[in-house]
């Protein structure tokens, strides 16, 4: 229980850090957010007026405290760019959907990873070993985008197995939805895929040279039974801390890879609020990713204590 | 028992390690053919252009009624109220919903939409509209005089100083008993018609931005912030000869320019405007290409308020120095109009095309006036380029290479657009700049921006005889006078060098075949009415 408190706690000091840091941010980079929305036509004086309606003369303390007393009663204020339009609408539309792409990215990195990376450990050095070397070294160098990229190209516009930009939304079709997700998915899960194998392997190897495996092999125990029954559930601790380190990367990716399969989620909204300096909607969407992370985090820690109960909850 | 489960689990494992292997390799695969795809384009771009169809003439086939059409955009709108002040992309989807009392036509006249008939008093100071008989809002409601000056009214409040109606107006007076609507103004203007484009909605609606209501030949459906707005066909437009054919249009709002013709060689978008030369020549098969203008003024804009730029012969020599044609050759396949002033050309009636020949590509002459000036060793200059638009940055790019021929060493600073809006347009803190500039079909709208005392003079220029020219043109009543005096005024921008002009950038639309009928405006507008499903042959 005290350890949960703790962990409560510091999730709360983390999240205000970052409010502040992301606020300050904003505040010292150059544009705002009423000579975004006015453009080329408007005359100073309008922009000047719109500065003051929108709240952005006060000073920067003022207006974060205003934004805090908001935020902590779960109302994140309205849109600068988009007239008469909440935030939190803005992020209900959106939120789904990342959220079903970080899943579906996440389970494919865990259907793929886990078996490839214990072949490869348990075959080192022989031939499934350095091809699955082989192809994680070269999956690992394309970037999240540019994969995305490439199989916009081949599955998109050579292959027609799906047509670029028909996103539908998952409550009108889920199947089409999970069906043009896939690739998006993909984008973002092969190079997580790639180094999750590299690390699960490293850590297998790793603690096949620790004295209680040679214990288990003088006992007589086949070399498979020796890493099923022993050494995989040592070497999944690490491995779990890495997994959640995964999911954070995964939705940063996704806000990327987004963009270039034109799905409608948190990542383009976030994209197109920092450029339009449409506060609010950036802040919303920070805290949700922190929060998001944080979480996880913590309930890795918990994760940890099922998977090994030498992590004691009073430490 | 365990030994096949085992088993089983490696042939899986193989299974999809080698379709891993197969993905990376189909990856590089298609890198190395899009690599070379870009190598042909130089020589397929001839070809590609060639076969490009002319502007505003639709092919065979006979116009059908019915489908829909998705037109991709690479940014989101401003707003759907058409009141607020916004950008030339949200005005020109808007463009479908509203009219005004009067509308422009493709060739930039105006004609009665909303009014059936107006007139101008022969002083200028009081403009009467007669409201077209039996014209309907898209929530079925009849248009009234009192909602024309409630529109006019509202339009004029918001606008405020930026509005030259705003500043005039003294008073609008609705008359319901011959169903007409006087303006009147406490000084002669003949330039006002432009302004009157301006949206006639009902008074009756208090969220015009959320509920879009207008007379146009389409009605909202639905918009979704970011993604997309849908529009559907109004069959109680006034205008019988001149309703829509399709029954829905969907404007989509696309990250950037690569997604978006993407999207449309995947033929997820039916119609896609600003095309790269490049995107002409590799446009998939099924879409043929309508050329126009995108109706701006690019140019290098120059900082004369300090520094070397301050000097006349200094910016002249800018203008020796660059060489216009090769930009436009370069960037547009030399599709672009040339120009020499801040003025489009489809404006004929205001355009003096005698700009364009006050300089011609002679870098020995820009030396010379180097020279004179006392930069013969030459000097530093910045030219700042918004970095979202790529045509601006390569034009910077080649003047950067022109520059360095007659020893100016120029250097672009990338900035976000926000940055450029605030810091170059806003605060005037620049020394040169590569944008264009849009405007309404009010030539007062393109040239009150060098007048020293304006507020959008963000380059600073002061020149006291185009103060005095513009200053006549603006007031002058008799049309004949008045283009006159705006053409005597451009003519001192060219000759004074107030920026480099470069060119009215052609705008290549790439739209699928089954298609016709798409139109370009000399003013902001998708017109989305004439364009039709052609009758299979």
């Amino acid at each position: 229980m005290k350890y949960v408190l703790k962990k409560v706690i510091t999730l709360i000091i983390t999240l205000l850090c970052i409010s502040a840091i992301t606020f300050g941010a904003f505040s010292v980079i150059p544009g705002d957010a009423a000579v975004s929305k006015l453009g080329v036509n408007a005359s100073p004086q309008q922009v000047e007026e719109l500065r003051e309606e929108m709240g952005l003369n006060d000073p920067i303390p003022v207006r974060y405290l205003s934004w805090l007393s908001g935020a902590v009663r779960g109302d994140f204020g309205d849109s600068y760019q988009y007239d008469n339009t909440t935030v939190a609408s803005l992020l209900a539309d959106r939120l789904p959907v990342t959220a079903l792409l970080a899943a579906m990215s996440f389970l494919m990195i865990l259907a793929l990873s886990l078996p490839l990376g214990i072949l490869s450990a348990r075959f080192s050095g022989k031939w499934p070993d350095i091809g699955i070397n082989l192809a994680t070294q070269v999956v690992m160098a394309i970037p999240s985008f540019f994969l995305g990229i490439i199989l916009t190209y081949v599955f998109g516009l050579v292959l027609h197995w799906f047509q670029p930009g028909q996103f539908v939304q998952p409550w009108e079709d889920l199947g089409a939805c999970l069906g043009y997700l896939a690739f998006p998915a993909a984008a973002v899960a092969l190079p997580k895929i790639a180094m999750v194998v590299k690390f699960l392997r490293g850590s297998v190897l790793a603690e096949m040279q620790k004295d209680y495996v040679r214990t288990a092999y003088s006992r007589g125990n086949t070399k498979g039974m020796v890493l099923y029954r022993h050494v995989l559930r040592n070497a999944f601790i690490p491995v779990i801390t890495f997994l959640a380190l995964v999911i954070a990367e995964i939705l940063a990716g996704s806000i990327i890879v987004e963009q270039v399969f034109s799905v409608p989620g948190v990542g383009r909204l976030l994209i197109t609020a920092i450029l339009n300096r449409d506060y609010p909607v950036v802040q919303a969407v920070v805290m949700y990713v922190t929060a998001l992370v944080v979480v996880i985090n913590f309930l890795v820690d918990l994760l940890y204590q099922a998977v090994d109960p030498r992590i004691k909850t009073s430490g | 028992m365990k030994k096949k489960a085992l088993k089983k689990l490696l042939s899986l494992v193989i299974v999809l390690t080698v379709a891993v292997a197969l993905c990376a390799c189909g990856g590089d695969k298609s890198t190395d053919e899009a690599a070379g795809a870009e190598g042909a384009e130089e020589s397929a771009g001839e070809a590609g252009q060639a076969d490009a169809a002319d502007n505003n003439s639709s092919q065979a086939g006979e116009p059908t009624t019915g489908g829909s059409v998705t037109v991709g955009m690479t940014q989101d709108l401003v707003s759907l109220d058409p009141h607020v002040i916004s950008d030339a992309g949200t005005r020109s989807v808007v463009f479908n919903l509203y009219e005004g009392l009067v509308k422009p036509t493709t060739d930039g006249e105006l004609v009665p939409a909303v009014a059936s008939d107006y007139e101008i008093s022969s002083d200028a100071k009081v403009y009467t509209f007669t409201l077209r008989d039996g014209i309907t809002f898209h929530d079925g409601s009849e248009v009234t005089v009192e909602d024309v000056k409630y529109s006019i009214e509202r339009y004029a409040e918001i606008y405020g100083e930026s509005s030259a109606l705003s500043i005039i107006l003294e008073e609008v007076v609705a008359d319901s008993e011959n169903n007409t609507v006087e303006l009147h103004l406490t000084e002669g203007n003949s330039e006002l018609l432009p302004e009157l484009t301006l949206a006639i909605i009902p008074a009756s609606n208090e969220d015009p931005a959320g509920n879009p209501i207008g007379t146009g030949p389409f009605q909202y459906v639905s918009y979704t912030p970011g993604q997309n707005l849908v529009i559907s066909r109004y069959d109680g437009y006034w205008n019988a000869e001149r309703k829509a054919y399709l029954d829905e249009v969907t404007f989509k709002f696309l990250a950037d320019v690569e997604t978006a013709y993407m999207e449309l060689q995947a033929g997820t978008l039916d119609i896609l405007d600003y095309l790269t030369t490049d995107q002409v020549a590799t446009l998939a098969d099924g879409y043929y290409v309508a050329e126009g203008s995108m109706n701006m003024v690019q140019a290098l804009f120059l900082n004369s308020g300090s520094g070397p730029l301050a000097d006349a012969r200094v910016r002249q020599a800018l203008n020796y120095a660059v060489d216009t044609q090769s930009i436009n050759d370069f960037l547009f396949g030399g599709k672009s109009k040339k120009i020499g002033t801040h003025m489009l050309t489809s404006m004929a009636q205001y355009y003096n095309a005698d700009t364009e020949n006050v300089y011609s590509y002679d870098p020995q002459r820009a030396m010379e006036l180097l020279a004179d000036a006392g930069y013969a060793d030459g000097f530093d200059l910045t030219i700042t380029v918004p970095s979202s638009y790529s045509q601006h940055v390569s034009t910077a790019e080649i003047i950067v290479e022109n520059l360095r021929a007659v020893n100016i060493n120029a250097q672009i600073e990338l900035v976000e657009w926000n940055t450029w809006l605030t810091e170059v347009y806003m605060g005037g803190e620049f020394e040169s700049t590569v944008i264009a500039f849009d405007g309404t079909l009010a030539p007062s709208d393109w040239l009150e921006r060098f007048c020293s005392d304006s507020a959008e003079n963000f380059m600073h220029y002061s020149n006291e005889e185009f103060d005095a020219l513009y200053e006549k043109a603006y007031s002058a009543v008799d049309q004949e006078e008045k283009s006159q005096y705006y053409k005597e005024a451009e003519m001192i921008l060219a000759e004074d060098a107030a920026n480099v002009y470069i060119q009215e950038p052609a705008d290549f639309v790439g739209i699928r075949d089954e298609l016709a009928g798409y139109s370009f405006y000399p003013a902001a507008a998708y017109d989305m009415s004439v364009i039709y499903y052609k009758s299979a042959e």
